[in-house]
């Protein structure tokens, strides 16, 4: 599945409304360790069906950032039902985020 | 442009430097000192040398045999290291551009413990001000250190930030503080803060409101050299694979910030085995 770029605008519809949990990654251009760990979603959004990923650049999506409380970059942020369930702060591989999301 | 640019001139480094030099491959070892092993007075278990050795006497043989190589050795603190498709690693003294990066800077020993700092990691305590300054535009944030590294997660932090405070722990500040820092020299006993960081209190009693806080104690290890980069740490160790590979494309981890067994001959191993890895990874990405 391909990765879903989150706005405020998409971010309900997206995101707590998702039938399946959702992992999120915020993200920026100019955080080193965010550019590994984007193709890391990537590889696992191909790989993984149940389970939707998208990602936030917090450059354009402060709003959303403050809202969740995100203060390090990359944060991945799981949500279940429309509540964040788990979270994982600083770079993941690939193993680590599946056991993570527990697939 | 170096092909290898190696992090650290104890046994794990210089031992990299041996194998990458004799390989033909334009190395740079960059090291503050010889580390732990500079401080070991009798050495009697390493491999072949029977007579006791002191770790002074053998890093000096050590630096020997590898400039004899053609690698070059400086004497510098590294502050930062940045990715993108090559390595631009930040000195004191310098910048310094490479192909491959070995960080082989050792375990801190005796890093500062202070209470509050681990619970609050990811809710207002951060080890990387390039990475997190964004989310403190405007705010109040503590740099906790007293030397070079933290002046320059200050240098970070100063265009962004509303204000920063340098808090040094009980030690006097080894820098020119730029102008408008203000400067605690009490020592610190807790970072505070109920979900997310909300202030420091020192040991005299007073404490001061803050949104963040960034760690900058001592020089930047590597652990700290490595979160920068985005390679995978676990607690204070590197993670690896069996060729001593981070995640990050070219970047290589040796020695005691590695973990394991903190021996010279671990380290010396590990440091021919990421060498091996760097070499590699040069031939194939140089053509």
């Amino acid at each position: 599945m391909a990765v879903v770029e989150i706005t405020k605008n998409n971010f309900e519809a997206e995101v707590l409304k998702s039938q399946i949990p959702v992992l999120v990654d915020f993200w920026a251009v100019w955080c080193g360790p965010c550019m590994m760990q984007g193709p890391v979603v990537d590889a696992l959004a191909e790989e993984v069906s149940t389970v939707k990923f998208a990602k936030v650049n917090v450059d354009e999506e402060m709003e959303l950032a403050q809202q969740f409380r995100v203060m390090n970059i990359p944060t991945l942020l799981v949500f279940e039902g429309g509540k964040v369930t788990k979270t994982q702060i600083g770079f993941a591989d690939k193993e680590h985020l599946k056991s993570l999301l527990g697939v | 442009m170096y092909d290898v640019i190696i992090v650290g001139a104890g046994p794990a480094g210089l031992s990299a430097a041996l194998y990458t030099s004799r390989a033909n491959v334009k190395t740079l070892v960059i090291g503050k000192d010889g580390g732990a092993l500079e401080r070991v007075e009798k050495i009697e278990n390493y491999f072949g040398v029977a007579a006791p050795i002191s770790g002074c006497e053998l890093l000096e043989q050590s630096r020997s045999q590898v400039q004899s190589f053609g690698a070059e050795i400086v004497e510098d603190e590294v502050l930062g290291i940045s990715w993108t498709g090559t390595f631009r690693v930040t000195g004191i003294k310098g910048e310094y551009q490479g192909r491959t990066v070995i960080l082989a800077t050792g375990a801190s020993r005796a890093k500062a413990k202070l209470f509050g700092l681990t619970e609050h990691e990811g809710k207002g305590v951060s080890y990387c001000a390039v990475c997190d300054a964004f989310f403190y535009r405007g705010k109040t944030v503590a740099v906790l250190g007293h030397g070079e590294y933290a002046a320059h997660e200050l240098a970070q932090l100063l265009p962004v930030v509303g204000q920063a405070v340098l808090c040094t722990n009980g030690k006097e500040p080894e820098i020119d503080v730029p102008e408008g820092v203000s400067v605690e020299t009490a020592g610190i006993s807790a970072v505070t803060g109920d979900e997310v960081v909300e202030a420091i209190e020192f040991a005299d009693g007073r404490q001061i409101s803050v949104s963040g806080v960034f760690v900058a104690l001592g020089s930047a290890g590597a652990v700290e050299l490595a979160r920068k980069v985005g390679a995978q740490v676990e607690g204070n160790k590197i993670v690896t694979d069996e060729k001593m590979a981070t995640n990050v494309p070219g970047l290589y981890a040796a020695g005691d910030c590695v973990g394991g067994l903190l021996q010279i001959s671990t380290a010396v191993g590990e440091g021919a085995q990421a060498a091996m890895s760097a070499i590699a990874f040069t031939r194939r990405n140089r053509a």
